[in-house]
């Protein structure tokens, strides 16, 4: 799960990181009291949304009054803003973050994620900070440092002083880097975060060590105990359908082909796209109904599907193990009857009972193109494309 | 002996009286696998499926001589039964539950370093189908029937395609020595190489097909102890050819984050390796005959 900057921003800074004077407002007339009621000469309009690069999708204006701050809330209120990792749709600003400019004298990467090598946790950092890390691995990786978190016993002063150091950081400063490498790792530690990022970490002119921009990322396994950050979930950042999906216990992701698919399995499902794009199509999504494929599921799959315009067939592949074909079968039919598909079906069932599932979608009045293998079911869907 | 199991493995269910312990405990009695009892705390004492419950671990141990368990507890709760289940010796650990938190997960495997090498208990999954040797025993919540007995081995992070796999070559008339579960999980018990290590010293098994797909580093980290210390030929299907980059598709771990985590990039390097690449889904069995049939 992710969760805006500006949330971010207010957890890291209980941890003790150090972030510059701001606030939220949801409208231009108190974004222009809240520039005030922070003070300053300049200020810094900055859209909440659930990416980054907002800088260079124009989500990020300077502003030298508070007439300014109101009038680019104003401009970025309600629009949606195309980054290059939103897709072509963007997205919504709801949010607005008003936050006090900072004069910058040095730009850092700090970042921690999960290392599946080592299982553990990494901190990362650089002194090139401002860029995305994935533009420092390619264009500077020798100023990369990285540090394992032993997770028994959290992150160690000595770990948060030889990254500080190996940053060049002047002694001076150095405690204070250190506390806030310190403080991320903690959040981290504490909250079943999967990511902390602060890119950059700044020192200002005024040598102040501040976080100006911060992603993190939750592990939504652990929401069940993490009641706070699972409240900071925001929906409209979302993509509907896979909402839809995540509210009704279906895994599901919107992808930009015209070949939906249901499928029982992660794994499956994933196998199933590959096989509808070495067939020549382009899956409309990726969509697992979980092992067990019941009834109730398959139902909420095609609604699922339905509400996808892009969608020209659907693909149903099911792997029935301890549940049976001719379970799954009946299923399809009842989902069937509840729900108009307008659009050609291509179905393959395998593994238990396959024949007597087979038998039960024949003898159904639903009209379907039936499928033996994965191959034999992603010819027939891209065939019907082709009609 | 088989990898990780076999007909006399004397086993336990965590979470035993429970409805999902319930239904897949009496799958597995079904199977032929030697269910000795099971554990749920409170219910000490008492008869489930005409076997003894008992409070702890540690008492079902003692008093059955288990050396296996299958986990059914909750998410919450996995991560405490998995140390309980080390900590009492159990050898062998299945943890089929979906949902455990990363953390967790660290936490685990931290705590088990505690044991030597001898003592130390395998954890398979979470998140995961579980393990089968056809013909002798079940630890997990697959469907038995649908595998053949015979002399290769799978080791799968998907469920359904791990069966797809095992279906296909039973229609081919090939069979399987032991399939391995490893679940989708970013963080899990047992990684493709720990598990391709223990098939290449199996004597019942000739070759093996790895199941892979997107996200962190295990393929290919199998890949290349093959290549280095390998005799048994090794077959592979890498799923996620489609998936988009930073997305995670359905298993918590399948998210491509990093240089050589999508399936071409790791299919280019298990070739390098050595590997067989199985070149889509539908043709695993085909593949996997072709390759047996140099042996």
């Amino acid at each position: 799960m992710d969760i805006h900057e500006y949330q971010a921003k207010e957890i890291l800074a209980s941890f003790g990181v150090t972030i510059p004077r701001g606030g939220i407002v949801y409208s231009p007339e108190t974004a222009e009291n809240k520039a005030r009621e922070i003070g300053g000469a300049r200020w810094v309009v900055k859209a909440q949304i659930h990416s980054g690069a907002r800088g260079k999708a124009g989500g990020i204006i300077l502003c030298n009054s508070p007439l300014e701050v109101a009038q680019a809330t104003d401009k970025l209120l309600g629009k949606k803003l195309v980054t290059n990792q939103t897709g072509p749709e963007g997205k919504i600003v709801n949010r607005i973050y008003i936050e006090e400019a900072t004069d910058i004298e040095k730009e850092l990467y700090l970042g921690l994620v999960f290392d599946r090598s080592s299982e553990s946790i990494m901190v990362v950092a650089s002194t090139e900070g401002g860029m995305s890390v994935e533009e420092i691995s390619k264009e500077k990786p020798e100023s990369i440092i990285r540090s394992k978190i032993e997770v028994a016993v959290g992150i160690q002063s000595f770990q948060a002083r030889e990254l500080a150091f190996g940053l060049g950081i002047e002694p001076e400063l150095i405690s204070r880097v250190s506390d806030t490498i310190v403080g991320c790792a903690k959040a981290f530690s504490e909250l079943d975060a999967t990511m902390v990022e602060v890119n950059p970490l700044v020192i200002s002119k005024q040598k102040q060590i501040l976080a100006l921009d911060c992603k993190m990322s939750f592990d939504n396994n652990a929401m069940f105990r993490r009641n706070k950050v699972s409240e900071l979930r925001d929906k409209t950042q979302e993509d509907d359908k896979e909402v839809f999906a995540s509210d009704r216990g279906l895994n599901y992701v919107s992808l930009d082909g015209n070949i939906g698919n249901i499928i029982n399995g992660a794994g499956l499902a994933m196998a199933s796209m590959d096989m509808i794009k070495l067939a020549g199509g382009q899956p409309a999504n990726f969509l697992d109904v979980g092992g067990g494929a019941t009834p109730e599921k398959i139902v909420k799959a095609f609604k699922l599907i339905t509400m996808d315009e892009k969608v020209e067939v659907i693909l149903i592949n099911i792997f029935a193990g301890i549940n049976r074909c001719d379970w799954v079968a009946e299923g399809i039919v009842q989902a069937l009857k509840k729900i108009e598909i307008k659009v050609p079906l291509v179905i393959r069932l395998a593994g238990t009972n396959v024949d007597k599932g087979n038998k039960i979608l024949r003898e159904s009045k639903i009209k379907y193109i039936e499928a033996n293998t994965l191959e034999d079911a992603a010819n027939k869907a891209v065939a019907v494309l082709k009609k | 002996m088989t990898v990780l199991i076999d007909k006399n493995t004397k086993i336990i269910i965590q979470g035993f009286t429970g409805k999902m312990g319930t239904f897949h405990a009496e799958e597995m009695i079904k199977y032929g696998s030697n269910v000795v009892g099971g554990v749920t705390p409170g219910k000490g004492g008492q008869k489930h499926l005409d076997r003894p419950v008992f409070n702890t671990v540690k008492d079902a141990v003692k008093n059955t001589g288990a050396s296996a368990s299958v986990l059914f507890v909750p998410p919450a709760f996995a991560a405490d039964s998995a140390m309980e289940a080390a900590d009492a010796g159990i050898k062998t650990c299945v943890a089929i539950v979906d949902g455990i938190p990363s953390h967790d997960m660290i936490k685990i495997k931290r705590y088990m370093r505690r044991y030597s090498k001898n003592e130390k208990m395998t954890l398979v999954g979470p998140n995961c189908a579980g393990i089968i040797s056809p013909g002798k025993s079940m630890l997990g919540i697959m469907p038995g029937h649908i595998y053949k007995e015979g002399r290769v081995g799978i080791i799968s992070r998907s469920g359904t395609l791990g069966y797809e796999a095992a279906q296909q070559m039973k229609d081919l008339n090939i069979g399987v020595s032991t399939s391995v579960g490893i679940g989708g999980d970013p963080i899990n018990g047992s990684s493709f190489r720990d598990i391709i290590e223990k098939f290449e010293i199996d004597d019942e098994t000739d070759a093996i097909l790895m199941i892979g797909e997107i996200g962190g580093p295990q393929e290919v980290a199998a890949g290349e102890f093959a290549k280095e210390n390998m005799k048994k030929p090794v077959i592979g299907y890498i799923a996620g050819l489609t998936a988009p980059k930073g997305r995670v598709m359905g298993h918590a771990g399948a998210i491509v984050s990093a240089y050589g985590e999508s399936a071409i990039e790791k299919v280019e390097i298990l070739k390098e390796c050595g590997v067989t690449i199985s070149k889509n889904p539908s043709v695993m069995g085909e593949t996997v005959k072709s390759v047996i049939e140099k042996i």
